[in-house]
């Protein structure tokens, strides 16, 4: 078919004005206002993490890029996968393991070809009622306004008691600073309406960043229609990273 | 294949494989323990009235001031940044139990042991003062603190306020140490150190340790001195150490029996552990060398009444035991603690390292380190007034 210079001319600009509209129009109905980081209140937000299970593939891009995006040391992780295969005789004894974090994917093992397996993506639950801010002696670590367990690394002096009231195994000592790190929920990224490191490259949209209370966040409809769960609820620690579908055997 | 990771079965949380707590917080429980233990044994002779243990009443004092002098460092080696230490002073974390140490710390010795010590000493400081010359004479008068009045009524003010001070100095005792016990107790993440009964075995532990030293600091200053040894205060230490010791080994039966009893889900993977890992450090040194050989050593010494030579050796033996005992058993809470995972699903290793800033060189360092202080304080203070005066 001839295409004439004019022709082409004007299929380009009809192509370019209206996928410049479509685009507004879908922000308009689905997308997220991108917020003004000079506005952000940080009293307006309630942060967590909705995590789905089964989205999981266990790919290791979240560890990568949680890793880069925070300058996380080699052997240390602020996110990481753990793979579960639980044998339906044993359903409280699962074979769990996590090399190098998840961060290079996890190798195919043979050896229980019958069992349950899963992945199950951890990172700090940033808990209402944290065991880790409760016991720092200094007040170095606190629970920001919006919701976000932090650390203020030019107080915090080293004594890791945080690390040890931390029931889920999420801070670790920076050995090049000597004092604790953990996640941040990419804090300077949330603050400036952008998701976190991990969301934003999982393939899967297993994770979603959630402000709990942003009325319109689709978290609302996540925690309405789903089995939603935290890790280990018996130690009422207020957490907010919710799981759906999570198994029985996971802690 | 699993990906393997040196010195862990099963699974650990990726970021606990290292352990964050190393042995010199072994030797803080340990050290404050000797501090109560020692104090708590002093306060036997002052408030009690306990009059065999009188010849131990000041070498206990100035054991527990040499031991409390160093308490603290080990703590201050394991901090990541230990020159912001101060800010546990300056901004203490109201819901942080280990915010409280420095406060407890600083009125424990300060208001507890130097002022009693002070005040017991204080007509020798004045004495020493006037018959001593050079560097002492100027250490002494400085110590004297401007008071040179040692008339009678004045050192019966000295007798009020020391004993009052000692009344408040045991229930400090049990702070100090019940205080420590709590650290561990209160995390709930770590169901090895979650009991109430930690802070009070802590406070048993303390005291068993800390009159075992003193046991063994005795008999080896008196030998040292050429002295002959007080066999009926010797026999009334060992007495006390016995039933203090029955107390605190039923205790730990009475958590023991409690855990297995009640087999939460905690229990498979420390029953594990007790069995494999730390089944040396528990189960042989722990329970049957430092706890029940000295039990049966000093409970022969309650039924029958052995010749003065053997009962002399039974006691060191006991005393030895029960302080290798007890640091078993503040090693087993403190690495104990962090050697299986939270997940309750794998073991991580702890290896001592040698010379580093956490290693086996310091502490062995800040072990002789009292001993050393002590020989100090014992130069100055002789507590053997009768002889030296």
């Amino acid at each position: 078919m001839e295409v004439t210079r004019r022709e082409a001319l004007e299929t380009a600009g009809k192509f370019i004005i209206l996928s410049g509209a479509a685009r507004v129009a879908f922000n308009e109905l689905h997308g997220e206002p991108v917020a003004d980081p000079e506005k952000y209140t940080a009293a307006e937000h309630w942060w967590g993490m909705t995590i789905d299970i089964d989205k999981c593939i266990g790919c290791g891009k979240c560890v990568e890029a949680c890793a880069a995006e925070n300058g996380v040391p080699d052997g240390y992780f602020r996110t990481w996968i753990e793979r579960y295969r639980v044998a339906d005789n044993e359903p409280d004894n699962p074979h769990v393991d996590s090399p190098n974090g998840g961060k290079d994917g996890f190798p195919v093992l043979n050896d229980m070809p019958d069992a349950k397996s899963f992945f199950v993506p951890k990172l700090c639950n940033h808990c209402a009622d944290s065991p880790c801010v409760q016991a720092c002696p200094v007040g170095a670590t606190f629970e920001s306004p919006d919701g976000v367990v932090l650390v203020d690394q030019t107080y915090c002096i080293g004594c890791r008691y945080c690390i040890q009231a931390c029931p889920y195994g999420c801070r670790y000592l920076d050995p090049r600073k000597n004092v604790v790190d953990k996640c941040t929920l990419c804090y300077h990224r949330i603050t400036k309406g952008l998701v976190t490191a991990c969301v934003e490259v999982c393939p899967t949209s297993s994770r979603q960043l959630a402000d709990l209370k942003n009325p319109k966040d689709p978290v609302h409809k996540f925690m309405r229609e789903n089995h939603v769960e935290v890790l280990k609820p018996h130690l009422a620690t207020g957490a907010k990273v919710f799981y759906k579908d999570m198994d029985e055997a996971v802690r | 294949m699993n990906h393997v990771i040196p010195g862990v079965d099963g699974f650990m949380y990726p970021n606990e494989v290292e352990l964050q707590w190393s042995l010199l917080i072994v030797l803080y429980p340990y050290i404050t323990g000797l501090v109560a233990g020692a104090f708590i044994l002093a306060s036997l002779a002052r408030v009690f009235k306990v009059k065999e243990v009188q010849p131990t009443y000041r070498l206990a004092l100035l054991t527990a001031l040499a031991f409390l002098l160093v308490a603290p460092l080990p703590l201050q080696l394991h901090l990541g940044h230990p020159e912001r230490s101060f800010e546990m002073y300056l901004t203490p974390h109201r819901t942080s139990a280990m915010a409280m140490f420095g406060f407890v710390y600083l009125w424990y010795l300060l208001v507890v042991l130097l002022m009693e010590i002070w005040l017991d000493y204080r007509k020798e400081i004045v004495l020493l003062s006037r018959s001593t010359h050079g560097l002492r004479r100027f250490i002494y008068r400085v110590l004297t603190l401007g008071s040179q009045d040692i008339s009678e009524g004045s050192l019966r003010v000295d007798d009020r306020v020391g004993y009052v001070i000692t009344i408040i100095g045991i229930p400090s005792a049990f702070l100090l140490h019940g205080y420590v016990g709590f650290i561990f107790g209160s995390i709930k993440a770590n169901p090895w150190w979650s009991t109430p009964l930690m802070p009070v075995v802590f406070i048993f532990s303390a005291m068993v340790s800390g009159i075992a030293l003193v046991l063994l600091v005795y008999e080896a200053v008196t030998r040292l001195r050429g002295q002959k040894i007080d066999m009926p205060c010797l026999d009334a230490i060992a007495k006390y150490l016995f039933y203090v010791f029955v107390i605190d080994f039923s205790l730990e039966m009475l958590d023991l029996v409690h855990r297995i009893y009640e087999s939460d889900e905690s229990f498979r993977t420390l029953d594990f552990m007790v069995h494999t890992r730390m089944w040396f450090s528990e189960v042989i040194l722990q329970i049957c060398l430092g706890t029940l050989l000295p039990l049966v050593l000093l409970g022969i010494n309650q039924i029958v009444k052995l010749p003065d030579f053997r009962r002399r050796w039974m006691y060191t033996l006991a005393g030895i035991m029960t302080l290798i005992g007890i640091f078993a058993m503040r090693w087993n809470v403190v690495i104990g603690g962090q050697l299986f995972s939270k997940s309750f699903l794998g073991y991580t290793t702890y290896k001592v390292e040698f010379a580093t800033r956490e290693g086996l060189l310091p502490a062995i360092g800040l072990l002789i380190l009292p001993v050393l202080i002590l020989i100090v304080l014992l130069k100055l203070f002789p507590p053997w007034e009768e002889q030296e005066a």
